[in-house]
């Protein structure tokens, strides 16, 4: 009785360790081969249908993958605004569990100061490339300066009050301040889009490589989002506030009996998040030319979702979301229209969070341990 | 100000002890008796119901939302694709856009005589909440495995993508003919025809009052019952710990797609009531802010708490529809200062949110067990507060 069981038993479990290992490979490899699938779709499609090449005359078609080039470039350097603001969303999330629905505006409000400053310090299209260099980066800064404190004090005023309240009250406070915050700008900008002065011409072209013609405005935003990626990384990893922040996202409590002070390490997240959703802000006026008081609420969808697919919590994690979220949209928006990114992008993040709930390099939470 | 509420505690429990036992049904009855005159004392088309017809069938959505938020414990923040899919469903089911078609099913002139799908308005809220129902199960599928806040976003996402599908809908064609009216929106819905009633109009809004007051009657009683039955419990246990909730034996799939399917029917309906009064079903309404408005009125309210959520969602909606915009826009002005109130509608709730959720995180009414909850809590609430941890209910009471 006993050994004849015995074999039917291992075989069944063994069909069992076999569909949970094909489960398991679906889970690590089925997001990666979703995310090739896009690229490598429209890579030959247009090497084996083409696409309509202007520069030798209408009616000819392009046989290569310039066309795809353009859109990663172009995707990367829209990406990196993404994975700026993402990493605001990873760091509060990583630290209070609280998905900062405010953020979003935070970067709004960066971008509208942004060019109210550089208008107050007399930049314009007549400004020279010296008056640029110097200006620029003191806008950049003030930016900095102006959202990480806005983040600081709604944070200090809307969320701090609420820390042992239940889990949705936070959330509420943040839309309060999400409300609060297009108020703001809706009134500071009006109600539509509004063009700004183009300071660095965006459309001029740097360096040209088989086709693939990079702009000023992917120089930019490339040029500013990966020193402060990397000084964020530094900061995190290396420096003792670095190290606070990890053991408060860890356990909050066992870091307050270690002496950390959890409420200004909270309250320094914040800042670091505020700062860089203050650059991407800028950044942003820059690239597109264009702002208004919606921006941040599609933007901070668009990076949460980064966020999520990279693994919540996971600082490198955000970033490639955010570069991954960039490529896909400017794909899209290229090839099927802009009005259809927000399917594509959302049925990705539903498709993400079933096959790999963790995200792509896994999660970095209390609840994942 | 922890004395100040003991001696609240203590004042409310001695009213409480006083009242005779049948007085909540007595101030039930006298509700509904309110509900059913206040029309009458306002002009058939007065601007204060017609604001009233609005705050009903956001009660109405709250009311399904809470099914899905305060019970179960699964944050929706796409509540939006029910309402949408309602209104379209209406659309679809109740006007000329089919043009194709010709289907007549129990309806009166004009609707009988032209082309499409025309059915009876009751049909038709029957049909939206059997469609959004299903809806509701299919966007629950993926959130099953899911915890907490990634439930929140699939929801949203599914929201902004049934968004997108309405946006584009004229540029979606089934059987030739475009799926919604996009940004221009289906227009030209049949108005409802009851007997005994007539024909709904906007020329006499009394009717509409009558309808939706009924619904959320139905949505009240519908909530009541099921909050006490078996499947009711099921998600409460669900919400406060799956796992030895599962481990009791409780269908985890089935119970969660229940309160999804649930929730979503009565936004469905309400939807095809709302679209049926405004009589356009524009894609331009099915914002993410939408979802945000019925979320915000059912934690208001209080999570969970049937009652509570009818006041937040009375509350919010006659802020935003009525307060602000018609009764205090001018005081500004009135004031000497150069604004409308209207400009800063949008702060102005989100201040409200902020003050109302750092003041009382649990909501105005909060639900009775939610309350012995948050009080209770751990071991070391209780060497903080004595005497107040236990919230009015004495050791031993079986509370509900």
């Amino acid at each position: 009785m006993e050994a004849r069981s015995l074999p039917t038993r291992t075989a069944s479990s063994g069909g069992k360790r076999a569909l949970l290992a094909i489960r398991r490979a679906a889970g690590r490899w089925g997001l990666v081969a979703l995310l090739l699938a896009f690229p490598i779709y429209f890579g030959a499609h247009d090497l084996i249908t083409g696409y309509p090449g202007y520069a030798h005359g209408h009616g000819t078609r392009v046989h290569d993958l310039t066309y795809l080039g353009t859109n990663v470039v172009q995707g990367i350097s829209n990406g990196a605004i993404w994975a700026l603001i993402a990493i605001g969303y990873t760091l509060v999330y990583g630290i209070i569990e609280l998905i900062n629905f405010a953020h979003g505006d935070v970067f709004m409000i960066g971008s509208m100061t942004g060019v109210s400053l550089w208008s107050a310090i007399g930049l314009g299209l007549a400004t020279s490339t010296l008056g640029l260099v110097v200006g620029l980066p003191l806008a950049l800064l003030v930016c900095m300066l102006v959202c990480g404190a806005l983040n600081v004090l709604i944070e200090r005023v809307g969320y701090r009050p609420l820390r042992g309240a239940p889990r949705l009250a936070p959330l509420i406070t943040a839309v309060g301040f999400s409300f609060i915050l297009q108020n703001v700008g809706l009134l500071w900008r009006g109600g539509s889009t509004v063009g700004v002065s183009d300071l660095i011409r965006e459309n001029k072209s740097v360096v040209q490589i088989s086709g693939v013609v990079v702009h000023r405005a992917d120089v930019l935003s490339i040029g500013v989002t990966i020193p402060l990626v990397i000084l964020l990384g530094w900061f995190v990893s290396r420096t003792r506030q670095g190290k606070a922040m990890r053991a408060t996202a860890q356990d909050p409590e066992a870091a307050r009996l270690m002496g950390i002070n959890v409420d200004w390490t909270i309250s320094l997240t914040f800042l670091i998040g505020g700062a860089l959703a203050g650059a991407a802000g800028l950044v942003y006026a820059l690239y597109e030319t264009t702002i208004w008081y919606l921006q941040g609420f599609e933007a901070g969808l668009i990076a949460f979702t980064a966020a999520v697919m990279g693994g919540i919590g996971n600082l490198r994690g955000a970033v490639l979301g955010g570069l991954i979220i960039g490529c896909i949209q400017q794909t899209i928006d290229a090839r099927v229209g802009p009005q259809w990114t927000p399917f594509f992008v959302f049925g990705l993040l539903i498709i993400v969070l079933v096959l790999r709930p963790q995200g792509l390099l896994g999660e970095e939470t209390r609840e994942a341990g | 100000m922890n004395e100040l509420r003991a001696q609240l505690q203590e004042w409310r429990a001695a009213i409480e002890r006083r009242l005779p036992s049948w007085w909540p049904r007595a101030l039930a009855v006298a509700l509904i008796a309110f509900g059913l005159i206040l029309p009458q004392l306002f002009s058939v088309t007065s601007n204060f119901v017609n604001t009233e017809i609005l705050s009903l069938t956001y009660v109405m959505f709250a009311l399904g939302l809470n099914i899905v938020v305060g019970f179960a414990g699964l944050l929706d923040l796409g509540y939006v694709a029910f309402f949408a899919l309602g209104s379209y469903a209406f659309g679809w089911l109740g006007s000329g856009w089919f043009y194709k078609a010709h289907v007549h099913i129990l309806v009166h002139a004009p609707a009988s005589t032209i082309p499409g799908i025309h059915l009876n308005f009751v049909l038709i809220l029957i049909c939206a909440g059997i469609f959004t129902a299903l809806a509701g199960a299919v966007i629950g599928v993926p959130t099953l495995r899911l915890r907490g806040d990634y439930i929140a976003i699939v929801t949203l996402a599914f929201g902004e993508i049934i968004r997108v599908f309405a946006l584009q809908g004229p540029s979606l064609k089934i059987f030739g003919m475009p799926l919604t009216g996009g940004e221009l929106g289906i227009s030209g819905t049949d108005a409802p025809y009851l007997p005994g009633v007539g024909m709904f109009s906007q020329l006499n809004i009394r009717p509409w009052y009558y309808t939706i007051f009924a619904l959320v009657l139905i949505t009240l009683f519908v909530n009541l019952r099921v909050r006490d039955s078996r499947l009711g419990r099921a998600w409460i246990a669900l919400r406060e710990d799956e796992v030895a909730a599962v481990s009791m034996g409780i269908p985890l799939v089935r119970t969660k797609l229940f309160a999804y399917s649930l929730g979503a029917a009565f936004g469905g309906i309400a939807g095809a009531f709302l679209a049926a009064y405004t009589t356009l079903i524009d894609a331009g309404e099915f914002q993410f802010g939408f979802s945000i408005f019925v979320l915000s009125m059912v934690i208001l309210g209080g999570l969970g708490s049937i009652w509570g959520v009818v006041l937040g969602a009375l509350l919010l909606a006659n802020i935003n529809y009525y307060l602000i915009p018609d009764v205090f826009n001018s005081l500004p002005g009135d004031l000497g200062l150069n604004f409308n109130l209207t400009d800063l509608q949008v702060s102005i709730f989100g201040f409200l949110l902020v003050i109302v959720m750092v003041l009382r995180p649990q909501g105005l009414v909060p639900e009775r067990r939610r309350k012995l909850e948050l009080t209770r809590g751990l071991g070391e609430t209780e060497l903080e507060e004595p005497g107040t941890s236990w919230a009015g209910v004495e050791p031993g009471e079986v509370v509900q």
